[in-house]
């Protein structure tokens, strides 16, 4: 088993507000990892720093062997060009809490969309795999559909496939169920479980604490842009250490 | 307190509970004002009627000249060049509302002067600069490399053009970019984590999102300079307003040549109204907030309906 992701000593800070200081983390190949705290804690910055959609101020995100954002030269590392990111952005999937698909385009056209665009694979091909995808998450009779005339589980499921469309090494999820009614959120994570068993390196911000213990490898808790504490789902969620920690898991789970 | 007092029955309601159904009738409300503000409109509308179809001009002259050939070549060059100057417009639009979003200061502070300097000059100062380019530039090209005589180059149709087709450029610059700013900011986020480039991005996710809010503003742009493009008669290009000059510089029949200009204006700019009220409604599909219309408007639209409905009904039966 090698790293996936190797987060080493990353900073982010707006202007004077420190948003992230000092947070180290490193996933294995395969492994799950929920990302837990409360709001304002820094999380989806951290994910959002792992795919460079947000620039660390400080720190270096390694992603499957490869610095992100930087070439190594010499003893020297040289931020790269927007294109060269792009490259290594293909090999990471995410997936937003506000689902963020194409609404001009049906389900099928968001899926098959990248895989043409960015990978130049044949539209045929893209589309076949597509289908295939939109079937595994369960929505073979969606894939006209565009998203306006799907609910929001179903949605965020085919948020799931484009991310999956490009074959990625790695998933990232931003509250992939926070913005959905009750009864919608149960169709996402199942299909985020299913990923999991087939081996898929999972990053999960989420506020599913029955997620996180069930399908999480490890759980890391982050308050105050700082990782608090890391562990088994039952060393965080039933014998917190953190002061910071068991207050938030009174509050969450009462 | 309105909420607990309409669960109160109201007073004597609960004597007569079938109120309005045992056989009573329902009287709708009789809107008079209408009747009156129709009299009040209709009476000076139909004066005015009456003294223009007995002013001192000659209506043969008017129906005489409507179909004239050069009258409708120069109608046809008015739309030749109201097309070629939006065209021109919308590519300048669109590159300079990316380049005023760029993160780049150069490139957006060269697309504020833009739009700065030439919605600043009045459109007709701006085709005057154009057609008196050879006074100052008597050849234009790259030194050693080749040349022309600007003279050559700026015609009538050409000044024209580049006059209202870059001062449109940059009205439509701000449009194009209040578009693009629509956009919801989590569509770019999603592109850029999904590996496309910025250019794939604009091109596939945000304009065809933003063309929703630019489309209704395109239309009336696209009206705007059908009548703005009368302006070109002042340099000599041979479009509808020149036309209609030359003729009555000759036979001295002004008014009877501005109404047979004003005629066909009118005519193209309902063709172009007609058009943006479908390319709405097709673009709006679902999601569109509509824009309060005017009496007049719904008429036409109701019109419109009625139109296609039948031609669906006729197509089905």
């Amino acid at each position: 088993m090698s790293a996936m992701v190797d987060a080493v000593a990353v900073e982010k800070h707006f202007g004077a507000a420190n948003v992230l200081s000092d947070v180290n983390l490193t996933v294995q190949e395969g492994e799950v990892v929920c990302v837990v705290g409360p709001s304002g804690g820094g999380k989806s910055t951290f994910l959002r720093c792992i795919n460079r959609l947000e620039k660390p101020t400080g720190g270096v995100v390694w992603v499957d062997g490869e610095v992100m954002g930087y070439k190594r030269d010499g003893d020297r590392l040289k931020e790269m060009r927007e294109r060269d990111v792009r490259r290594q952005r293909r090999k990471i999937g995410m997936v937003f809490q506000r689902f963020n698909l194409y609404p001009h385009m049906t389900a099928l056209e968001n899926v098959a969309h990248s895989p043409v665009k960015v990978n130049r694979e044949p539209r045929p091909e893209a589309e076949r795999r597509a289908r295939e995808l939109l079937e595994r998450v369960g929505l073979a009779d969606k894939i006209g559909a565009y998203p306006n005339q799907m609910s929001g589980g179903q949605q965020q499921r085919v948020a799931i496939a484009r991310a999956l469309a490009m074959r990625p090494r790695l998933m990232l999820f931003d509250e992939p169920t926070s913005g959905l009614d009750p009864e919608l959120v149960g169709e996402v994570l199942d299909a985020m479980k299913q990923l999991a068993e087939e081996g898929m390196t999972m990053i999960v911000v989420t506020h599913e604490m029955g997620f996180a213990r069930e399908a999480a490898d490890r759980v890391v808790f982050m308050a105050d842009g700082r990782i608090r504490e890391t562990g088994t789902p039952a060393e965080i969620l039933d014998r917190p250490r953190d002061p910071r920690t068991q207050a938030f898991l009174k509050r969450v789970l009462g | 307190m309105s909420g607990s007092e309409s669960l109160q029955p109201l007073p004597g309601a609960g004597d007569t509970p079938q109120r309005g159904l045992a056989g009573l009738e329902l009287i709708p409300r009789r809107h008079y004002g209408r009747w009156v503000a129709a009299v009040a409109v209709l009476v000076p509308l139909g004066g005015l009627i009456w003294a223009w179809a007995n002013a001192q001009l000659d209506w043969s002259v008017v129906a005489d000249y409507f179909t004239a050939s050069t009258i409708i070549v120069g109608f046809l060059h008015t739309l030749l060049l109201t097309a070629v100057a939006m065209v021109l417009g919308m590519l300048l639009g669109v590159i300079f509302a990316v380049m005023r979003l760029s993160s780049n200061p150069v490139t957006s502070s060269v697309a504020w002067l833009y739009v700065w300097a030439f919605r600043g000059v009045p459109t007709l100062v701006q085709l005057l600069l154009w057609f008196n380019l050879a006074i100052v530039f008597p050849t234009l090209g790259v030194p050693g490399v080749f040349h022309v005589q600007t003279i050559a180059v700026i015609t009538p149709f050409m000044a024209a053009t580049l006059g209202l087709g870059v001062n449109e450029g940059a009205y439509l610059t701000e449009l194009v970019r209040g578009g693009i700013i629509s956009v919801d900011e989590g569509q770019h986020e999603a592109a850029t984590a999904l590996g496309l480039s910025q250019a794939q991005s604009l091109r596939d996710v945000i304009l065809p999102q933003a063309m929703r809010v630019i489309v209704p503003g395109l239309g009336n742009e696209t009206i705007g300079m059908l009548k703005m493009s009368s302006l070109a008669s002042v340099i000599a290009y041979s479009e509808l307003l020149n036309e209609a000059q030359k003729v009555y510089f000759v036979n001295a029949r002004v008014i009877e040549l501005l109404l047979v200009a004003a005629g066909w204006y009118l005519i193209a700019t309902s063709a172009l109204s007609i058009g943006q009220y479908y390319i709405e409604r097709r673009l709006g599909r679902g999601l569109q907030r509509v824009r309060p219309r005017s009496a007049v408007e719904r008429l036409i639209i109701h019109v419109l309906e009625r139109i296609s409905a039948r031609r669906r009904g006729s197509g089905t039966a």
